[in-house]
């Protein structure tokens, strides 16, 4: 396994990576802690439990698990009655489902109500391989973004996950917390910061900064650490809450570093990038590259084979990076 | 162990100014508003009580849907009975001194255009000044065009609008009550005729039999119209009864103007076990306005001034 940090680079990130597990686990164990922390958080089941790591808690607290069955629309009523009631419900199941099947429940009755319900979404992105693409959600973050009330957190590999699991269950207001099907590097530590709200810089530098989202962070480390034997300082930021953004952060490292490439896996329309490009053309209008799924649904392959052809590898961070440095003022 | 708790109530996000709007200070005082004495909820009022309470109700509805200049008229007039027999019949367990008391029973309006009639219900209650009535759907009004809970109005236990969706909140609040916090608390939902074409409304049937929700009670204002006209006609969805009977809920038929009827179907539902109750009221959208009654193109529109002094007479 390649450990980026042990290249000749002047500005080393802290990071090593220790393998790769799936954040889908990080979601399960998260769910586990609140269990023995709080009576009243509460999980309901979409029958793919096993998928969505939802089976952590049932076998846990079977008393506090409630199967819903495959109703994705009414397990997300459900929960906003269980939260009217003061309970803190956790419904989860694929992205596709849990975020889009039901987008009017999130509206009028979850975000409208400002009800304390937590949605879990999972096999996000293209990288969950041969299912195909009506399995892999793109376009979530950018329909979750437009609801009022509603928090949207994407963590960067297995333990933030879990860390933004226990973070949104702590959190008062209606979250959605996204997770991937495939294993993706582990590469954050016990000790690495996580505040719900906050984007972390990951790796300082000067040149590029490069925001980016969920596994896409480890691309981006990587590319920064190619950019670095090319001459190029690349600043990487996780950005692990899309809304409410840190707009602090971001502004700070377009004023720093004059240009920008976010990372996501999802449409570039409107999600972590458009969330960013919306906050800089107000306020500080910067250079910007986006990489990301272009306008197209997925299809079914090898998670490595579609980041290839979809254009998410730390490589096309690293074309990105070149582009929008020659487009700098 | 710990609970977090977070505080639910109220919520006020939903002003967009410093203040509510000003009812008009002629017609509280002409309806009588400013000196009102709210009704109680007691076991002991008679039909007869109920009957005039569900009279006041509707004359409520028509003041309020003719200062708005919109909302909907038919539904709210004809569940008037339903209305006044659970909030003033000893049905609901619900203290208007005291709404969010952990103990109430909860009411959901799943059909949330029909509103008039519980904000009209409310006020009648003591949750709050009947004056406000006159304010329906105007600016930073706490009675918005559909239920929201973002205005804090006492006694919206939930926001409701796009139909369906009011019965799956139902189902998730009972399970939070019977199998989660394991208490005695009841929750009733309403929903329209038309809006059983919603497929959420069959999901949450199928979700409160299987946990057994026998604290859970679902009136259907079985009125026979819709929007667009008669609902055999839009899209048909009898036999009614026999469907919920299919999704396992007790089902009890009754005439939903019938105060005596209706005393008796709460009364079994609350003594039925090990199942959720459905009550398929058959009612008459704008009973029992002469102009209006069972005529679906009342479902979404206030009376003109003139025909709010003709129906304001019939309901003396």
């Amino acid at each position: 396994m390649t450990d980026v940090a042990s290249t000749n680079s002047q500005n080393k990130h802290p990071f090593t990576l220790q393998g790769k597990k799936a954040t889908r686990f990080g979601f399960g164990e998260g769910l586990v802690t609140l269990g023995e922390r709080y009576d009243n958080v509460v999980v309901l089941g979409g029958d793919i439990t096993g998928s969505v790591m939802t089976s952590y808690f049932k076998d846990k607290f079977p008393e506090r698990f409630f199967s819903m069955g495959i109703m994705e629309a009414t397990a997300t009523l459900v929960a906003t009655g269980l939260a009217l009631s003061g309970k803190i419900p956790f419904f989860a199941s694929y992205g596709a489902f849990a975020a889009l099947r039901n987008t009017d429940m999130l509206r009028i009755s979850v975000a409208y109500n400002d009800a304390n319900v937590k949605i879990g979404g999972g096999h996000a992105g293209i990288s969950v391989g041969p299912d195909g693409a009506t399995h892999q959600v793109l376009e979530e973050m950018s329909i979750l973004r437009a609801l009022p009330n509603m928090t949207l957190v994407v963590p960067c590999d297995f333990l933030e996950a879990k860390k933004a699991t226990v973070a949104i269950g702590e959190h008062y207001g209606p979250c959605y917390i996204r997770f991937g099907r495939t294993d993706t590097p582990l590469f954050t530590s016990d000790d690495t910061p996580f505040v719900l709200g906050k984007a972390q810089v990951f790796r300082e530098g000067g040149d590029v900064a490069i925001a980016a989202c969920g596994p896409m962070v480890w691309e981006a480390l990587v590319a920064a650490d190619e950019l670095q034997k090319q001459g190029i300082d690349a600043r990487v930021i996780n950005v692990s809450t899309i809304k409410p953004l840190d707009n602090e952060t971001i502004l700070k490292a377009a004023k720093e570093c004059g240009a920008i490439v976010t990372a996501e896996e999802h449409q570039i329309t409107a999600g972590l990038g458009g969330a960013i490009a919306e906050l800089l053309v107000k306020e500080h209008p910067t250079p910007m590259e986006f990489v990301g799924v272009k306008d197209s649904f997925g299809g079914s392959g090898d998670p490595d084979e579609l980041m290839k052809l979809f254009g998410l590898t730390s490589a096309d961070i690293v074309e990105a990076a070149k582009k929008v440095i020659a487009r700098k003022k | 162990m710990a609970s977090l708790d977070f505080q639910i109530y109220p919520l006020t996000s939903g002003f967009h100014g410093d203040s509510r709007p000003t009812p008009k200070s002629d017609l509280v005082k002409e309806y009588g508003y400013d000196t009102f004495v709210p009704f109680t909820n007691s076991a002991s009022n008679s039909d007869e009580e109920i009957t005039s309470i569900a009279r006041e109700i509707r004359r409520d509805i028509i003041r309020s849907l003719v200062e708005a200049k919109s909302g909907h008229s038919g539904g709210p007039l004809g569940s008037s009975d339903i209305f006044a027999t659970l909030y003033f019949g000893g049905v609901m367990n619900h203290d208007p001194k005291n709404p969010w008391a952990a103990n109430r029973d909860r009411f959901i309006l799943s059909a949330g255009h029909m509103c008039p009639v519980l904000y009209a219900t409310l006020a009648n209650a003591g949750y709050f000044p009947k004056a406000e009535l006159l304010t329906l759907r105007k600016l930073n009004s706490r009675l918005q065009g559909h239920p929201g809970r973002d205005m804090g109005l006492p006694g919206i236990e939930s926001s409701t609008g796009s139909l369906g969706q009011g019965l799956g909140i139902a189902v998730g609040m009972a399970l939070a009550d019977k199998l989660v916090t394991k208490n005695s608390n009841r929750v009733y939902a309403l929903t329209g005729d038309g809006e059983l074409q919603e497929g959420e409304i069959w999901e949450a049937a199928m979700a409160a039999a299987h946990y057994k929700l026998d604290n859970l009670c679902v009136v259907v204002d079985r009125n026979h119209c819709q929007i667009d006209g008669r609902t055999d006609e839009v899209m048909e969805i009898d036999p009614v009864a026999d469907k919920w009977t299919a999704f396992g809920f007790h089902t009890i038929h009754v005439n939903g103007h019938n105060i005596g009827e209706l005393r008796q179907a709460f009364a079994e539902a609350k003594s039925t076990k090990g199942k959720p109750t459905c009550i398929v009221a058959e009612t008459y959208m704008g009973h029992p306005i002469s102009f209006m009654n069972d005529d679906f193109r009342w479902h979404g529109k206030p009376p003109k001034p003139e025909e709010a002094v003709k129906a304001l007479e019939e309901l003396l």
